[in-house]
C-alpha cells in the first residue's frame, strides 16, 4: 500500500503510567507502572474506521490518548502523514493537533457546563485563528446545522440538552478545524439506544461527507461490527487481533475475539437458543503485574507451555489478518 | 401455571420542585410460577420505579405510590403494614441491583452480609448463618467459599462481587428474584459468565425472575416473556420470541432497528427513532409515543390507548395495526 494511502502509522507504541511509593512519606520511588499500553502497532488508512475494541482497562482510551499525544508515550512512534508525532515540540505538535480531534464519552463532564455553545464550538477556531472573530458565529451556526441542531441554540448553555443532543455539540466542536482524524472515545456508551443510532449515523455521514478517518473505541461489538471498516480487538495492553470486519466476525482466530463474539447477546431469541457460548473463567488480571508471555494465557482455554514462556509475535497470518496467538 | 404475583393499574409519582413527575403511570402485569419476565425500556421509563413501588422501596416522600394493587400470593404487597412487608422482602422476593459495589456495605464482611438475611428470616444461628453464606457462595462460583467469608466488598472484582450480591438474595430461596439490570456495569465476558450462572440457578431452584434492562440482547436469550416500558408504561408484552418475531408498537419497531447486530450480514442504515423521551410532568392524555411516531394521526394526539390484546400472549398499546399500517 502507498504511503499516501496511510494516514498515521503506529509503532511499537508503550504508555506506562508509574506506580510511585513513599518511605518515611518523604522519599517518593517508583514502585512499578500500569502497562496499560504494551508495545502495540497499527496503521490508519484515510477515510476508514478502525474499531478498537476491548474490556474496561484493556487500554484501548490510553491508545486514543497516546496516539493524540495527550498522553505523552513512553517509548515507540506514532507517524501522521509521515511526521513523527513523538518528540515534536509543544507549538509544533500544537500546530498539528489542528488535523486530529477527539470525541469523547460523557457528554456532560467534556462540555465546559460555564461556556455557551457558541464559546465551545468557537474556541478552537479562535485558538487555531482559522476565522477572524466576526466569522466565528457563522461559522459556528453552520456547525450547528451540520450535527442536526438548531442554529438558534448557540446561546444556550450544555445544561440545556438532553445527552444525545450534547454528544452533537461534541462533534461539531471536533469539526470546527476539518480535521482529517477523529478519536471517538466511546462517544455513545453513554447514550440511549434510540439516542446512539441517532448519533452513529450523523458520524457515518459526516464521514462520507468530509472523507473523515475515525478510530473508533467502543466495548460494543455489535456496534464497532456496523460501524467499522477495520477492527482491532484489545487485551490488557495489547492488540490480539486485527482484521478486517467481515473476516473478523467470520473467522474469528485468536481465542479471546472467539471468546469476546461469543458472549454479546443477538437480540433474536431463535438465534441465541442455538449460540454456543465460550464462557471465560476469571477476570482480567491487573495491568501492573500482567502475566509472562502470552497476557490471555490465565483465562484462555487453550493455553500451552509455550503460552507462559514466549510473548506471542503479532504476525500476519491470512491477507491482512494480524494476529497475536503462539497456537494459530 | 399460577400467577405467582398480579400487578394492577400501579402509578407512581414525585414531588419535585418543579412539579410533579409522573414516573409509573399504571402498570399491570402479571408473574407466572418460575417464569422469566424481562422488562425492557430506556432510561427514565419508569421499569426500576415500577419495582421499586412494588416492593414498598420508594422513599415517601417525595415519591408516593398513588393507585395499583400487587398481588403476591394473593395478598397485597401495597397496603400490607410495614413488618409484614419487610418479612417478604429479603426472603420471599429479593432484589438484585446494578451497581454490586454501592448495593453492599463496604464495612461489614462479605459473610456478615450474607448471614444477616439468614439469620433474620430462617431464624438461624449465627454459627448457622455463616455456613448457610459458605454455601451460597459456593452455589455462585466462588472458589474457597469459607475462606472470602471474611474479605470486605471491595477485595471481590465486579464480577465477583455480583456473584456474591447473587448469593445473598438466594439465601433465603425466594420465589420471585427481581434483578435490576444486573449486568449493566460489568464487561461483556463477565456479563455472560453472570447471565449463564443466573439461568442455572433457575433452573435447579425454580424461582421466578423479572430482569429489568436496556439491552433487548440480554433478554433475547433469557426471558419467556418480555415488557416493553415506555413513559410510564408498558406498551407491548408478548412472548419472547413473538416480540422479536413480530413487534407490533411502533416503538419496539423502532428499538429493534436501531441495534446494531452481531450477525448482520448487510451494512443496512440503523433506523434511529426521531425526538427524545417525554419528560413527565403530567400524566399523558395522548399516547406519549406519538410525538416520536412515523404512525401517528389525529386519534393517537387525542387519546391515550390502552394495552390490547392482539394474539394470544400478545399485547400492545397502540391505535395503529403496524402490519397495515391502518387504524385498529
Amino acid at each position: 500500500m502507498s504511503d499516501s494511502e496511510i494516514l498515521m502509522r503506529v509503532e511499537h507504541l508503550v504508555k506506562h503510567f508509574p506506580v510511585m511509593r513513599s518511605r518515611y512519606l518523604l522519599f517518593s520511588y517508583q514502585a512499578g507502572a500500569v502497562k496499560a499500553v504494551d508495545d502495540i502497532s497499527f496503521t490508519l488508512r484515510r477515510g476508514e474506521t478502525l474499531g478498537l475494541v476491548g474490556e474496561s482497562g484493556c487500554g484501548k482510551s490510553t491508545t486514543g490518548r497516546a496516539i493524540l499525544q495527550l498522553h505523552k508515550p513512553t517509548s515507540g512512534h506514532v507517524f501522521f502523514e509521515g511526521t513523527d508525532l513523538v518528540g515534536l515540540k509543544k507549538e509544533q505538535m500544537r500546530r498539528m493537533r489542528r488535523k486530529m480531534q477527539l470525541i469523547f464519552q460523557d457528554p456532560y463532564a467534556s462540555l465546559n457546563p460555564r461556556m455557551t455553545v457558541q464559546e465551545i464550538i468557537g474556541e478552537p477556531l479562535l485558538v487555531h485563528q482559522i476565522a477572524p472573530e466576526k466569522e466565528i458565529e457563522e461559522r459556528v451556526k453552520s456547525l450547528l446545522k451540520l450535527v442536526g441542531l438548531n442554529p438558534a441554540f448557540a446561546k444556550r448553555y450544555p445544561h440545556e440538552f438532553s445527552g444525545g443532543q450534547r454528544q452533537r455539540i461534541g462533534v461539531a466542536r471536533a469539526l470546527a478545524l476539518q480535521p482529517s482524524l477523529i478519536v471517538c472515545d466511546e462517544p455513545i456508551s453513554a447514550l440511549d439506544v434510540s439516542i446512539q443510532a441517532q448519533v452513529v449515523n450523523l458520524l457515518e455521514d459526516l464521514q462520507k461527507e468530509f472523507n473523515l478517518t475515525y478510530l473508533f473505541i467502543a466495548h460494543d461489538l455489535s456496534m464497532i461490527r456496523h460501524i467499522s471498516n477495520r477492527v482491532a480487538v484489545m487485551y490488557l495492553g495489547v492488540i490480539v487481533e486485527l482484521t478486517g470486519r467481515s473476516e473478523l466476525y467470520k473467522n474469528p482466530l485468536h481465542p479471546y475475539t472467539q471468546a469476546l463474539l461469543s458472549a454479546v447477546p443477538v437480540p433474536d431469541p431463535t438465534v441465541e437458543e442455538k449460540r454456543h457460548r465460550i464462557i471465560l473463567e476469571g477476570d482480567v488480571p491487573s495491568p501492573v503485574n500482567p502475566p509472562s508471555g502470552c497476557r490471555f494465557r490465565t483465562r484462555c482455554p487453550l493455553a500451552k507451555e509455550i503460552c507462559a514462556e514466549q510473548r506471542p509475535e503479532f504476525r500476519e497470518v491470512g491477507p491482512d489478518h494480524w494476529v497475536a496467538c503462539h497456537l494459530v | 401455571m399460577a400467577n405467582i404475583l398480579t400487578v394492577e393499574g400501579l402509578e407512581t409519582q414525585f414531588k419535585t420542585q418543579d412539579g410533579t413527575v409522573h414516573a409509573v403511570n399504571g402498570v399491570s402485569f402479571v408473574l407466572k410460577e418460575g417464569e422469566t419476565l424481562g422488562i425492557v425500556g430506556e432510561s427514565g421509563c419508569g421499569k426500576s420505579v415500577t419495582m421499586m413501588s412494588m416492593m414498598r422501596l420508594i422513599p415517601m416522600p417525595p415519591g408516593k405510590v398513588v393507585a395499583g394493587l400487587a398481588l403476591f400470593q394473593g395478598r397485597d404487597l401495597l397496603s400490607m403494614s410495614d413488618a409484614e412487608v419487610r418479612s417478604v422482602r429479603g426472603s420471599q422476593i429479593t432484589f438484585i441491583f446494578q451497581d454490586p459495589m454501592t448495593s453492599f456495605n463496604p464495612v461489614l464482611t462479605i459473610g456478615r452480609q450474607l448471614a444477616e438475611p439468614a439469620e433474620i428470616h430462617l431464624n438461624m444461628t449465627k454459627k448457622q448463618a455463616y455456613d448457610r453464606a459458605a454455601e451460597m457462595l459456593a452455589l455462585v462460583g466462588i472458589p474457597k467459599p469459607k475462606d472470602r467469608l471474611d474479605d470486605f466488598p471491595h477485595q471481590f472484582s465486579g464480577g465477583m462481587r455480583q456473584r456474591a450480591m447473587i448469593a445473598m438474595s438466594l439465601v433465603c430461596t425466594p420465589q420471585i428474584l427481581i434483578a435490576d439490570e444486573p449486568t449493566t456495569a460489568l464487561d461483556v465476558t463477565i456479563q455472560a459468565q453472570i447471565v449463564e450462572l443466573v439461568k442455572g440457578l433457575r433452573d435447579k431452584l425454580g424461582m421466578a425472575i423479572i430482569w429489568i434492562t436496556h439491552d433487548l440482547g440480554i433478554i433475547a436469550g433469557l426471558a419467556d416473556r418480555v415488557g416493553v416500558m415506555y413513559a410510564g408504561y408498558i406498551i407491548e408484552e408478548a412472548a419472547v420470541k413473538d416480540l422479536y418475531r413480530e413487534p407490533a408498537h411502533p416503538y419496539t419497531i423502532g428499538l429493534l432497528g436501531s441495534l446494531p447486530r452481531l450477525d448482520e450480514t448487510s451494512n443496512r442504515r440503523l433506523t434511529s427513532i426521531d425526538g427524545l423521551p417525554p419528560v413527565l410532568m403530567a400524566k399523558p392524555t395522548y399516547c406519549p409515543f406519538a410525538p416520536r411516531c412515523r404512525y401517528a394521526y389525529e386519534r393517537c394526539w387525542k387519546e391515550n390507548p390502552a394495552l390490547v390484546t392482539i394474539d394470544t400472549n400478545h399485547r400492545t398499546a397502540c391505535w395503529i395495526d403496524t402490519k397495515t399500517g391502518r387504524p385498529r
